[in-house]
């Protein structure tokens, strides 16, 4: 057992604190703290370049933290469990030679599962995906999406523990981008913990119990979905058919300040301190025609937004500072 | 490190066999070994064509003159001996007939200063022949017939020819066992200077088809370079193989044209047996530098650009090593030993030159150990210089963007979209 094995928390199947990577005279990572419950559905979103890539990889052990620690199943040097582990890198790869169950079995192989065992599952998970007529096809024949699928299920194959994914939507059609949704979901109903990194919120928000956000190497926030969300209030959306915006003197004067034309007939403005009811009734009085009027909750978009941008606007500061 | 830890990864070795597999399968069947294989044969051809017309040319024109050194008589006997096998038969060589002095015959120094195959004295009845047992094999049959003919004995009764091989000095053959070190340092140099230059590309395939990122996420780097050598060198011994098999059957059809080598010190089986090593050591240790040289540049073009600089260093390797061979002993000789990428061709040479056999294990044993050094360094710098980044910070040749760049984009890209949702 190593050192760091004697605080391990079962319940964690990656936990790291204040992982820091420079290549030369970049900072990638800026001291990242993640902690990714076993069993969950956990997202790592930030936009392109924010050091979501480089803090996968230091995680898997491909290249290794200039501060900080990171355990795998209590374990800090992550090849020790390789074969527990499922990995499909953002930048996909395959040799264009091999056929789809040679490839798949390979890297099966490559996690420890023995050739023959691999190319019998291959074919199966090949056949169950709807491939089954590409199994002896070369990868070089397939197209992009298709050698999208084998390499999953590749990453699939020796039924890892723990499966990372690495912008996993990208290049996928709508159709397949939801079938990978609903792999996703199936893997973690079967307790095996899946991350996956997206710049694309709408994934994390359907599929995610818990998210960081990574921004300028930060981690500025981790948790869950909704607790990201309500870090933004909540606004109200008024559908009125006073476009003039006379109506709006109606409106508390905390509100009235904040409001904001949301297009067509639509407002949007905070929940006023009286609530909601009172809200309605110094509409009504105020004769601001109402069509419709709901509340509406922050999405992880909203959210993601408001954080990443607060917080790579920070790290700009920080560096023009410096 | 406990038995649930061993069971959750495979070992290094396993993990080197599993991509030495896939390598070695892929590039055993793909068309362009097939045309690799084929490219050396072409010179080979070529080459033991002229060899075997050069070798014609040069039984012909100087080593196929006998001197026939008996009384007046007998000389002449033997002369017209020749002249009427010759008219008869045909084929036979040359004699030439040469007084015997008052000074006994000193045949070592008669051949020595000329270009006589052999010399003959003694008389027709009782022939003495001289020479090296090579040209003594060659032309015993043709004496024989002419003293035998010169006796008037033909074709009845022949005589019994004795034989008196060259002694040779001690000094002597250590000169003539320079031309086996000689010739094993080259061709141990031509194989590396095929063979070793596939390493180069070897990692541009894994880049390009961005394979090298399961391999690194699953198997430690040293393991995938450990692999992929030996992948290689595996592939080398198909290759010389099949050049060795042809080289063979040129060997069976030119037959006494190919030049004999001296044999080496240490005799021919292990000889043999310690180039093979030398060639997998000199390989391993050439292919590390090359895989890691070939795993910093991005395309195949780099690559060229890299074999330049690497084929000139080859040579300097090479030039080293068999300059150092002319003076074994020497501090240059022992520093062209010990030196790594030099140590396979000067251990090659003292094998030919030298008796013992502790040095070469000695030898093997440091280049074992380079070989290990340099993967490990290798591994290492490819993992720091190569594994950088995803797709969204790389700046311009697989290197980061300036932070500056990153963050500003960033905030202004994250700027808009928060303007656009409020």
């Amino acid at each position: 057992m190593s050192r760091n094995e004697h605080h391990y928390n079962s319940d964690l199947a990656i936990e790291a604190r204040g992982l820091v990577k420079r290549f030369d005279d970049t900072l990638a990572v800026d001291g990242v703290d993640i902690s990714v419950p076993a069993g969950a559905i956990y997202g790592i979103l930030g936009p392109n370049g924010a050091g979501k890539t480089t803090t996968l990889r230091m995680l898997l052990g491909i290249i290794d933290p200039d501060e900080g620690v990171r355990r795998v199943f209590g374990h800090d040097r992550p090849h020790e469990i390789a074969k527990w582990i499922g990995y499909l890198p953002e930048e996909r790869g395959l040799y264009p030679a091999m056929k789809c169950d040679e490839a798949i079995a390979f890297m099966g192989a490559l996690r420890g599962l023995p050739l023959d065992e691999g190319r019998k599952r291959g074919r199966e998970l090949l056949e169950g995906h709807g491939m089954g007529h590409a199994i002896d096809r070369q990868i070089r024949q397939l197209s992009k999406g298709m050698a999208q699928t084998v390499q999953l299920l590749g990453t699939l194959v020796h039924r890892p523990k723990l499966v990372v994914l690495d912008e996993p939507f990208s290049g996928l059609d709508a159709i397949n981008q939801g079938k990978l949704e609903v792999m996703i979901r199936e893997l973690a109903r079967n307790g095996t913990t899946v991350i996956f990194s997206t710049h694309v919120i709408h994934h994390a928000e359907r599929l995610c119990n818990d998210v960081a956000i990574i921004a300028g190497g930060k981690v500025p926030y981790a948790g869950s979905v909704d607790a990201a969300r309500d870090r933004i209030p909540a606004q109200v959306r008024l559908e009125t058919r006073n476009a003039d915006g006379e109506w709006r003197s109606a409106l508390p004067a905390d509100a009235r300040h904040d409001a904001k034309e949301g297009g067509g007939h639509f407002w949007y403005f905070p929940i006023p301190d009286g609530g909601i009811e009172a809200l309605l009734k110094r509409l009504i009085d105020g004769e601001a025609g109402i069509l419709s009027l709901s509340i509406e909750r922050a999405g992880l978009h909203d959210a993601f937004v408001e954080i990443a941008g607060a917080a790579a606007a920070r790290a700009l500061e920080a560096e023009e500072d410096r | 490190m406990n038995t649930a830890q061993e069971a959750s990864r495979l070992s290094f070795f396993q993990a080197a066999w599993v991509v030495a597999r896939r390598d070695f399968k892929a590039i055993l069947f793909s068309r362009a070994f097939f045309f690799f294989l084929l490219g050396p044969l072409f010179p080979v051809i070529v080459g033991a064509l002229a060899g075997g017309i050069g070798g014609q040319v040069q039984r012909e024109a100087v080593s196929n003159t006998i001197a026939v050194v008996m009384s007046e008589e007998d000389n002449a006997a033997m002369l017209e001996a020749r002249s009427s096998a010759q008219e008869s038969i045909g084929g036979f060589p040359k004699i030439v007939a040469l007084g015997a002095g008052e000074e006994p015959l000193d045949a070592r120094s008669l051949l020595a200063a000329t270009d006589y195959a052999v010399v003959v004295s003694g008389t027709p009845e009782a022939p003495v022949l001289t020479g090296t047992e090579a040209q003594m094999k060659r032309l015993d049959g043709p004496v024989t017939l002419l003293a035998a003919v010169a006796a008037g004995n033909a074709p009845s009764n022949y005589p019994k020819v004795t034989k008196n091989a060259l002694a040779t000095t001690a000094a002597a053959a250590k000169s003539d066992r320079i031309r086996t070190a000689q010739a094993g340092q080259l061709l141990l140099f031509l194989l590396m200077m095929l063979l070793a230059g596939m390493v180069l590309s070897n990692l541009v395939e894994e880049k390009a088809n961005k394979v090298i990122e399961v391999l690194a996420a699953a198997i430690p780097m040293d393991s995938v370079f450990f692999g992929k050598l030996f992948a290689m060198l595996g592939v080398s011994f198909v290759g010389i193989a099949v050049w060795a098999g042809f080289g063979g059957i040129i060997g069976a059809l030119a037959g006494e044209a190919l030049p004999e080598l001296p044999e080496p010190a240490l005799g021919w089986p292990l000889f043999i047996l310690l180039g093979v090593a030398y060639f997998s050591m000199g390989y391993l240790l050439l292919g590390s530098l090359f895989l890691t040289i070939g795993g910093m540049a991005t395309t195949v073009r780099e690559v060229q650009t890299l074999s330049m600089p690497v084929t000139m260093a080859q040579l300097l390797v090479f030039f080293l090593a068999a300059f150092a061979m002319t003076n074994p002993g020497s501090p240059l000789e022992l520093f062209a030993a010990i030196f790594p990428l030099s140590s396979p061709f000067a251990m090659l040479a003292r094998a030919a030159q030298s008796g013992e056999l502790w040095p070469h294990l000695l030898a093997l044993a440091w280049q074992a150990l380079c070989v290990a050094i340099f993967i490990k360094a290798g591994a290492t710098l490819f993992r720091r210089r190569v594994m950088k980044s995803g797709k969204g910070g790389r700046g311009k040749k697989g290197r980061l963007a300036p932070p500056s760049l990153t963050n500003r984009d960033n905030v202004a890209s994250v700027q808009s979209l928060a303007s656009e949702a409020h």
